[in-house]
């Protein structure tokens, strides 16, 4: 079912094929933690082309390439390659696929992991293209949540923050409604989700700018960071940033098995204090990609 | 009520009526089959001109007939637009235009950070989500586009 299927958007996956990357990322975290050792990518080579700087997503896919035994290629400065000469995206990929089995593309211009995925033979996996789809990213969100609550269906989950610009919202709020979880909808005005993208959820979002009204019915708090730059007056940001700050005092009124996720790196959206409470849990999503990553790469190479 | 309009607007010998534009739209079917002044040929409009069905306008070309991706085009910005094709003063062919389901190399992507709009080989695609009112889906960028932004873009 999954031998060499794009990941290009997480609109593509069905609820099946979701649980089924989970099934296999279970299995995984025992070698992803390195107790236990696996050779099943051994002879495949992954290639990893980052148009666009990223610490936690390349360390992760070229982590969990490697641990399954697997090669790596890539790059991480376009400037060093002859995408500096003017060659196309297109033609890039088409060299690249020969010499690779499978491609992870981050590029900063939207769709280009579909484009990457029409000129490549082999699978194609989106890293993320400007502000559209971060599949894989939406995957470990998904897979946090499950492993801590066994399923999405009910669960109360509040994304706070910057919704309008924030990369990870769009495509995470379509699959959490899609899965039926109750969506709140937490950001300054300026910052609210686009239109376009609440049109498309299954169920009817709350929306509010009041993280305090909600607090006591969440279940998982996502938080995400608000950029200064989006903002004409500084005092105006630090008026906005403060008030979506998660603390050790805002969280003893929440939900006591409450967990607190970020898609990372964060500012000061969650304070330091937070990241030893039994709620925390952004650490762990962040390791939670490289086993999801490592049941990518499996799957769509067949060997699973 | 025929004869008025025959009056309002003259018969063409050979070429195409496109009637049962809606109001106000005339002028943006010239614009997409690029009609201007220099065609060597008579183009007549009429707007606000009333119908069976309430007002409309339309459009008579003479000695110009149109390609299946026009047709498609005059789809987008009057989707209840007829194409009647002419000769020797008689209606030949009629067509009524229809949205197609995919839109293929006739709109350009209205985000500039589309893929579709970097100088690659791609021809553009859009996904039909709702035909009235028209709202189109960018098969890469999956950008959502309204109708006056669909106008504005039609290549």
């Amino acid at each position: 079912m999954f031998k060499g299927k794009d990941i290009v958007s997480i609109k593509e996956l069905s609820k099946e094929e979701i649980n089924r990357i989970f099934e296999v990322a279970e299995e995984m975290i025992p070698i992803a933690k390195g107790e236990k050792k696996s050779n099943i990518l051994q002879g495949y080579v992954l290639a990893t082309l980052f148009f666009e700087p990223s610490t936690r997503t390349r360390l992760s896919f070229e982590t969990a390439m490697q641990r399954l035994g697997g090669g790596v290629v890539g790059f991480t400065n376009p400037k060093a390659t002859s995408i500096s000469k003017g060659e196309t995206l297109a033609d890039t990929i088409s060299i690249v696929d020969l010499y690779s089995d499978v491609i992870v593309i981050r590029h900063p211009f939207e769709g280009s992991a579909r484009l990457a995925a029409e000129f490549a033979e082999h699978p194609v996996i989106n890293a993320g293209d400007g502000a559209g789809q971060h599949p894989t990213q939406t995957l470990l969100d998904l897979f946090t949540m499950v492993r801590e609550f066994g399923e999405i269906k009910g669960l109360n989950i509040a994304l706070i923050g910057d919704l309008k610009y924030g990369r990870t919202v769009h495509s995470l709020a379509y699959i959490l409604s899609h899965l039926d979880a109750n969506l709140y909808l937490v950001s300054p005005s300026l910052l609210r989700m686009p239109k376009h993208i609440i049109r498309e959820l299954k169920n009817k979002p709350v929306e509010t700018d009041n993280l305090e009204e909600i607090l006591d019915e969440i279940d998982v708090f996502y938080v995400t960071r608000i950029q200064k730059e989006r903002f004409p007056d500084p005092t105006e940001y630090r008026k906005v940033a403060g008030t979506y700050r998660i603390t050790r005092k805002l969280l003893s009124k929440a939900k006591k098995n409450s967990i607190v996720m970020h898609p990372l790196p964060r500012v000061d959206e969650i304070s330091p204090e937070v990241d030893h409470l039994p709620n925390a849990r952004y650490f762990q999503q962040a390791f939670n990609g490289v086993p999801i990553r490592m049941a990518l790469l499996a799957l769509v190479l067949g060997v699973i | 009520m025929e004869e008025e309009r025959t009056l309002k607007v003259q018969k063409i010998k050979n070429g195409i009526v496109i009637d049962h534009i809606p109001c106000g739209r005339a002028l943006k079917v010239l614009k997409i089959l690029n009609i201007q002044g220099d065609i060597g040929s008579s183009v007549s409009i009429a707007m606000h001109v009333r119908s069976r069905y309430g007002w409309k306008d339309i459009v008579k070309i003479e000695d110009r007939y149109l390609e299946e991706k026009e047709l498609d085009k005059i789809a987008l910005v009057a989707p209840t637009a007829t194409v009647n094709i002419i000769k020797d003063f008689k209606v030949v062919k009629k067509h009524r235009v229809e949205v197609p389901e995919r839109i293929v190399g006739i709109v350009r992507c209205t985000n500039p950070r589309c893929i579709t709009n970097q100088n690659e080989p791609l021809t553009t695609e859009f996904y039909v989500i709702s035909k009235d009112p028209l709202i189109i889906k960018c098969k890469y960028c999956e950008r959502d586009m309204e109708p006056e932004e669909i106008f504005e873009n039609i290549i």
